[in-house]
């Protein structure tokens, strides 16, 4: 089973639900899908096996061919190709903007001279390897890059699943998180009992509703009246699957790197709660 | 007119906490609030909504089942996996390239409009606020964040206001590009854990190479002594100051619960770094 652990704004907890989750699952995999701020690894400390980089392609001109009739440029629907006829001056220009391009294929494929080619752009690098935990895949997009979803794409094919799989998504309700809960059996949404949080979970809960996925809520950083998410829960049917309370030792533990599970204590038993429920779901 | 942009690369370290703080401190600002996915600011300040605008994103497309020869081309071609084996359009997976609508050959497919959110002007204690919300699954928050940004500054002129302070999306994509392009300079929040600090780095190569000043904010720096000794060691290094340091605070946490900013906090040590923020910013701006 995969199971997505989402949260409509960042630095509610999502990661550290994740980490911990996959940890005490014996065998489990995770895949870290936040791919502009890959942290999981941070916490798991993943042998890393394997590196790939991601690619897109782009349309070039092949040497000849083109007749610089602009069709391509007309049927780009992202405005991603300029095109100036030629002249008795000299020949025309074809200029391709490879940040506005979506590796569509439509110039490429539409092209009456079969004038335009496929060139590889890398825009990042997906990672598998091994934790003590199980499998860990993780996607990395470049610094500039915009094409999470895509880098996403690949990401989650290349991914090495085990029977429960747990996947850190993209915080928000962005098209990167849709693509990444897109075929997942279960969405923990995680938050946190502010306004912010409530705010926050409202969207998340949309976006999943849209997406059709089943989903419960975990409250992160509880400070004993949750009245604010509770409330909310009641009102729409949303299972409530776990609170964590706030704890100051917690938090040092968590901005330190460390997995909250790992400690034997009483931390370990909220994640093997949630694991469990998780799974029966 | 001078531009200011909060942002964090993780989210949840109170980038909107700051902004909203800034927003109580400045004089004669206007307000953008640039998280158009998960947008908090609003709840801070409060907003009377007087301008209600739509954002019109990519067109989706979609099949009529009646008049679908069941070909297979629209599949062939499509390369987001936004057609189903039964000839349907997932909308949420399609990116609006219109190929399948170019290859098929029974004219089954057409493209929809997609209204994929709203924007806002409202008036808040505090100024003028223009705010923003995309649905879910919507691409395009980078052009909305761009209309988010003109209509903020077409409003600071008209009023004659000297700042526009954006509180700016998480992340290093293509939304938080279109909050930092032409800024005069970027607050960036942080907090002492490892995911934060490794996002500060990111975005500050993000930053870099816009070629924007930016400045630090260590919030709840008192979390853990390490790791904000850490971050004040990675800034000196990198000639970067540090704004201010804010506690973690019962008190600041109240107000956020409150809906209130931060500065109202019961917290005299928490509100002094804010106002020391703000005049931080001040200082870098006139030189
Ligand atoms: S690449 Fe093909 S479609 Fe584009 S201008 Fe040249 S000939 Fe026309
Ligand atoms: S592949 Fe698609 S998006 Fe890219 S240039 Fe060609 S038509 Fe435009």
């Amino acid at each position: 089973m995969k199971i997505a652990i989402a949260s409509g704004k960042g630095g509610t907890g999502k990661t550290t639900v994740a980490v911990n989750l996959a940890a005490v699952i014996q065998g489990s995999c995770l895949i870290d899908c936040d791919v502009e701020e890959p942290n999981a690894a941070l916490y798991l400390n993943p042998k890393i096996e394997e590196i790939n980089k991601v690619e897109l392609p782009v349309p070039r001109l092949k040497e000849d061919g083109c007749s610089y009739c602009g069709l391509c440029a007309r049927l780009c629907a992202f405005g991603a190709i300029s095109v100036l006829p030629g002249s008795a001056a000299g020949k025309g220009t074809l200029l391709v903007f490879d940040h506005l391009c979506k590796s569509c294929g439509v110039c490429m494929g539409l092209c009456p001279e079969r004038a335009l080619k496929e060139e590889l752009r890398a825009i990042g690098t997906v990672e598998t390897g091994n934790s003590c935990y199980g499998t860990f895949a993780r996607g990395q997009l470049d610094i500039g890059e915009v094409a999470a979803p895509a880098l996403i794409r690949v990401l989650k094919q290349k991914a090495i699943y085990a029977p429960v799989t747990i996947i850190d998504a993209p915080p928000g309700t962005s098209c990167a998180m849709i693509n990444t809960i897109n075929g997942v059996d279960l969405c923990v949404l995680v938050t946190e009992p502010t306004p912010f949080g409530l705010n926050d979970l409202k969207l998340a809960v949309e976006a999943v509703r849209k997406a059709s996925i089943p989903f419960c809520v975990v409250i992160n950083r509880s400070m004993g009246d949750d009245e604010i998410i509770e409330q909310y829960c009641r009102a729409e049917g949303a299972e409530i699957a776990a609170k964590i309370p706030f704890n100051m030792e917690m938090a040092r533990r968590s901005s330190e790197g460390g997995l909250l599970c790992a400690t034997g204590t009483v931390f370990r038993d909220y994640f093997t709660h949630l694991a469990e429920k998780v799974q029966k779901t | 007119m001078k531009q200011i942009v909060v942002i964090s690369g993780k989210g949840g370290t109170g980038k909107t906490v700051v902004s909203g703080a800034l927003a109580a401190l400045a004089q004669d600002k206007v307000m953008a609030d640039c998280d158009v996915d998960a947008p908090n600011l609003h709840l801070l300040i409060g907003a009377e909504y007087l301008e209600e605008n739509l954002f019109y994103g990519g067109q989706k497309a979609f099949i009529d089942t009646e008049v679908c020869v069941k070909c297979g081309k629209c599949l062939e071609v499509c390369r987001f996996g936004s057609i189903t084996a039964e000839f349907r359009v997932k909308q949420q997976l399609c990116e609006s390239c219109g190929y399948c609508l170019m290859v098929c050959p029974a004219g089954a497919i057409g493209m929809d409009k997609n209204p994929a959110g709203k924007w806002f002007v409202s008036k808040t204690a505090y100024g003028t606020l223009v705010h923003a919300r995309l649905e879910p699954g919507e691409d395009n928050s980078g052009k909305l964040v761009a209309i988010v940004r003109k209509a903020a500054k077409e409003k600071a002129e008209q009023e004659g206001a000297k700042y526009v302070i954006i509180d700016g999306p998480p992340g290093t994509g293509c939304p938080v590009m279109a909050a930092l392009s032409g800024v005069d300079t970027a607050l960036v929040v942080t907090e002492p854990g490892l995911s934060a600090i490794h996002d500060m780095k990111r975005v500050l190569e993000l930053t870099d190479r816009f070629k924007i000043g930016a400045m630090a904010v260590i919030n709840k720096y008192d979390i853990s002594a390490d790791n904000s000794s850490a971050i004040r060691r990675f800034c000196a290094d990198k000639g970067i100051d540090i704004a201010g340091e804010i506690p973690f605070s019962a008190e600041i946490y109240g107000c956020v619960m409150k809906g209130r900013p931060a500065v109202e906090a019961r917290d005299a040590n928490g509100v002094e770094q804010m106002k020391k923020i703000w005049n931080n910013i001040k200082k870098r701006l006139q030189t």
